[in-house]
């Protein structure tokens, strides 16, 4: 882990939708990362002025390499250049990756309930990454909340894999609008489509809320009252102009 | 100066009040390592367990009966969000301290809910921190550490332990919950004491 700034390059972007890009860095010396950690970038602009975010890593396991996911929010301060205006090439300050919590560790071998909103599926999918790649057999169950089809990331991984691997499992949940041919309207959330799509806490599996601070604190109240111990619960907010911006 | 990234402007506030690297939020965000603890007031305490083995304790109801300040504070947050003017009512640890001898040097807060933070003992006393039930004009909602928090405004916010059972009074400074996961031992905000 360094905690020192570094410089990193710019050396691949990728829209996953309408406003998210998956952005790839060059960091020189980093021998692997802890999936679910996140890194800081620090943009300075020209006459000295700089900002700081935090942001998931999303890929898992490249030496050398690692890959974010950033959502644009209308009125941010970094996440609009980093979608829009960020090139290939492009050098910007890191430091990290962080963060020893809300991480998995391949050697773990309880089953594990992935719980995602909108964008904060990213350090999930650093998950399922590093699962997918290790020998770990035990297996990820996936729920997927979406206000449309369109806002989701990784879906065409996330497709894939759900078809062809045997240790994961995806769900999703669509509030606003769904696929085409899909069995269910669009709803609210509840709690009763919530614990209907994950492990029974009889299975014991370790849990992974992330998303925005309304969604977690949400699913976190209703997973302790259906009986989930609250330190197998690890969670993770977007929150205002909190983490992941 | 760091590395310069051409087009970006970013918004400066010019704010003294910011320490370096937060911006300002007008918002209230929530950060907590796992689900919020229920605590009804009637199971509710406030313990000072000092190294003599002396535990001091105050129930809801001695702990409302105590002094209460009010007062106004910014908070800064590790992950780069500050809030300036939050206003808050509460007890002074100076206070809660008067009956209590110590020769320790530092102090591990207890939440209830299990979360522990280190903090030194002189950044609690001398009217630096408190223990605090309103936020706002309102009851601290329990998303925000309610029935009570620690509040270390001085120090970033993970050191203000949510749902504040108790102080553990300790010789040494022993890792708290976060500072065991890479953040740092101390957390002045002022000097970007962020991570370990």
């Amino acid at each position: 882990m360094s905690t020192q700034w570094q410089v990193a390059e710019v050396v691949g972007g990728v829209p996953e939708n309408d406003t998210a890009r998956t952005i790839r860095l060059r960091v020189d010396g980093l021998t692997g990362h802890l999936a679910g950690q996140h890194i800081d970038i620090r943009l300075t602009a020209e006459d000295g002025y700089s900002a700081i975010r935090s942001y998931s890593v999303a890929s898992a396991g490249m030496d050398g390499h690692l890959e974010i996911t950033v959502d644009e929010l209308p009125d941010g301060e970094v996440s609009p250049y980093l979608v829009r205006d960020l090139a290939i090439g492009d050098k910007l300050e890191i430091r990290g990756p962080v963060g020893g919590w809300f991480v998995w560790r391949p050697i773990n071998r309880n089953r594990v309930q992935l719980i995602g909103g909108g964008s904060g599926v990213v350090p999930l999918m650093s998950m399922i990454r590093a699962h997918q790649a290790s020998s770990n057999e035990s297996p990820f169950r996936l729920l997927y909340s979406l206000k449309s089809p369109e806002t989701s990331l990784y879906r065409d991984e996330l497709a894939r894999l759900d078809r062809e691997s045997a240790k994961l499992m995806v769900d999703y949940i669509y509030t606003r609008s769904t696929p085409e041919g899909w069995p269910v309207p669009p709803a609210r959330l509840t709690s009763d489509a919530f614990l209907g799509r994950i492990f029974p806490p009889e299975e014991n599996p370790d849990v992974f809320i992330c998303g925005q601070t309304v969604f977690v604190e949400t699913v976190a109240d209703w997973l302790v009252m259906a009986g989930y111990p609250a330190d197998s619960i690890k969670t993770e907010r977007f929150g205002g102009t909190g983490g992941n911006r | 100066m760091g590395l310069v990234s051409s087009g970006f402007r970013g918004r400066r506030s010019g704010n003294p009040a910011l320490p370096p690297g937060q911006h300002e939020t007008q918002d209230f965000p929530v950060l907590t390592a796992g689900p919020a603890p229920l605590i009804p007031l009637g199971e509710w305490e406030f313990f000072i367990a000092a190294e003599t083995g002396r535990r001091h304790s105050w129930t809801w109801n001695e702990f409302m009966a105590l002094p209460q300040e009010e007062l106004t504070q910014d908070i800064h947050c590790v992950t780069s969000w500050s809030k300036l003017g939050t206003q808050w009512r509460g007890v002074s640890l100076d206070t809660l301290f008067e009956s209590v001898e110590t020769t320790s040097d530092f102090a591990t807060a207890h939440s209830f809910g299990g979360y522990t933070t280190n903090v030194p003992l002189w950044d609690l006393l001398g009217g630096k921190a408190w223990v605090v039930w309103e936020f706002d004009g309102e009851p601290l909602k329990r998303a925000h550490g309610g029935p009570a928090r620690l509040l270390v405004p001085h120090l970033y916010f993970w050191k203000s332990a949510k749902w504040i059972h108790g102080l553990e009074l300790t010789g040494e400074d022993v890792p708290g919950f976060w500072e065991s996961n890479g953040y740092h031992l101390r957390g002045n905000p002022w000097r970007e004491e962020r991570y370990s």
